[in-house]
């Protein structure tokens, strides 16, 4: 009898040892997906390039890519700074105009009233429109270009922020209420909290807008010279039919893009994993 | 027994017209069980949260015995969800009240810990909401209700939405606090089995407009523990209640 449930219990085992193993085999196997795909979207490239003997300055193939950023490091790096200098500057006005403007509007209705038509004209006039104005306004190249970078990071804050602080719940408003809160203990105990999982949604929004409104400036600019930003670098491998460069300063514009998304994607999981479902992993 | 406070002539008209309450006078004692019962409608949550301030009266006046006092310390209110702060752990939504009394959190402790015991939820003070199940959040809406110890709970049919067991948990729990606690309750519900088990008093409201149609004391000893639900008296109390509450819905104009 013992033997029969002591087999029993070892075939128990062995199935939740298969089961557990088979489940991490697919956790990693997910992660690594990604990866696997990418790889082989690149090796075809590769291959496409060189068995069709497509021409560099047409279709560069991805080792040339890399070879001309390695050999180009320092220069491409020197105007990779410069632009995530603009990128994060208009990020961090953003972030604090946004904020900033935002609580204005949730304190007062007359406020918003009388500015959100600015804030929706910005938003939806292009930014290629108003970059060539904004140039001839502004002397220094490089406060344009934040000016521009703004504007398109600018908005999603704002929004994404008004909606949070407004989307409190109605009986937790009445419960600071009825506990005689003060404004600013509203504010900081249940409107901002509140208003995180909209602030961040937005910011993960505006973290992409501001690279692509630095870019889009700088191309508009046309600015050459030494303090210049990766556009500048791709226009003027244009103008020389470096394709290579072009494409390495492509990847740099790529990288520095995921960069941020995975930054404020880690930044949305310190903050919110451990309350909010968003971040909350499902057991299931 | 003392009157804590008094409705008198109480009418609420909305913006939009309609009128919500009219002509409601009543007097709530003091260490009271008071359920306010009837149709959907009919008023019970909007006298609760006039008595609370939360809503202005449109005509005729909520007096407090004492005039004197601010009554905003004296109210606890628990609503029909657990409305707790979902980005906080359970110490700090009992915290809450005291918190924005400016009690620092060494010094609200000792009460936080108490009130989160006299609940069951002391092993589950830094888990965070989510966490729990309805009738533990419930708890905890409960016991942040009553870490300011007030004069008056306001119990916005805070039972309504979790299943029979864990109801009749939380009503044992309620009346244990009430009773050890003594102070004055208002409870809001649907439910006529509830209101008999937990009051020793029953507004029974109508609807359209919303207004007191009957006024029944249950004149039944405390404690009540669930053998009180197998007794014939309660059985007599709940069809006395029924039938009032088969009037209220006679009188809808």
């Amino acid at each position: 009898m013992s033997d029969v449930i002591e087999r029993n219990l070892d075939a128990t085992n062995n199935i939740a040892n298969y089961l557990n193993n088979t489940r991490l085999r697919g956790k990693f196997f997910q992660k690594l997906l990604p990866f696997i795909v990418f790889f082989a979207a690149l090796l075809t490239w590769e291959l496409t390039v060189r068995i069709n003997q497509i021409p560099h300055y047409i279709l560069p193939a991805p080792t040339l890519i890399a070879k001309t950023l390695w050999d180009n490091l320092g220069s491409l790096m020197t105007s990779w700074v410069y632009t995530m200098k603009i990128t994060f500057g208009a990020l961090v006005l953003a972030v604090v105009g946004g904020v900033a403007l935002a609580m204005l509007f949730a304190l007062n209705k007359w406020v918003e009233l009388c500015l959100f038509p600015f804030a929706i004209v910005l938003q939806v006039t292009p930014i290629v429109a108003i970059a060539p104005l904004i140039l001839i306004f502004i002397d220094s190249t490089a406060a344009a270009l934040l000016l521009c970078a703004w504007i398109v990071a600018f908005f999603p804050i704002l929004s994404n922020t008004v909606v949070g602080l407004r989307s409190a719940d109605h009986n937790l408003r009445d419960l600071f209420s009825l506990y005689r809160a003060t404004p600013w203990q509203t504010l900081r105990h249940l409107l901002i909290p509140s208003a995180m999982p909209y602030f961040i949604a937005g910011l993960k929004i505006a973290g992409g807008l501001s690279l692509i409104g630095a870019v889009v400036a700088e191309f508009t600019a046309g600015a050459a010279g030494k303090d210049t930003g990766l556009a500048s670098r791709i226009l003027e491998a244009s103008f020389r039919t470096e394709i290579p460069k072009m494409f390495a300063a492509l990847v740099l514009v790529s990288l520095t893009g995921i960069m941020i998304f995975l930054v404020f994607n880690l930044v949305s999981k310190l903050v919110l994993g451990s309350w909010h479902e968003s971040e909350i992993k499902s057991s299931r | 027994m003392s009157v804590l406070l008094a409705l008198e002539n109480v009418e609420k008209r909305y913006d939009n017209g309609t009128l919500a309450l009219q002509g409601v006078n009543l007097a709530i004692g003091e260490r009271e069980f008071v359920s306010f019962l009837g149709p959907s409608g009919c008023g019970k949550s909007t006298a609760l949260k006039m008595i609370a301030g939360l809503l202005e009266v449109s005509s005729g006046r909520i007096e407090w015995n004492d005039k004197s006092a601010d009554h905003a310390k004296d109210i606890s209110f628990v609503f029909q969800e657990p409305t707790l702060m979902p980005w906080a752990k359970v110490f700090d939504n009992v915290w809450l009240p005291l918190k924005l009394k400016g009690v620092s959190r060494s010094a609200a402790q000792a009460k936080v810990d108490d009130v989160l015991a006299k609940v069951g939820l002391s092993q589950f003070a830094q888990v965070y909401p989510r966490e729990l199940s309805g009738g533990m959040k419930m708890r905890v809406s409960i016991a942040r209700a009553m870490v300011t110890e007030p004069r008056l709970l306001l119990m916005d049919e805070p039972f309504a939405a979790l299943d029979e067991m864990t109801r009749f948990k939380l009503n044992n729990d309620t009346l244990a606090l009430w009773t050890a606690l003594q102070f004055t309750t208002i409870f809001v519900t649907h439910s006529v089995y509830e209101s008999v088990y937990l009051s020793n008093r029953i507004i029974v409201m109508a609807a359209r407009p919303g207004r007191v149609i009957a006024d029944l004391r249950i004149d039944e000893p405390y404690p009540r523990s669930d053998a009180f639900r197998a007794t014939e008296r309660y059985a007599q109390w709940c069809v006395q209640v029924s039938q009032a509450l088969q009037k209220a819905g006679e009188h809808h104009v």
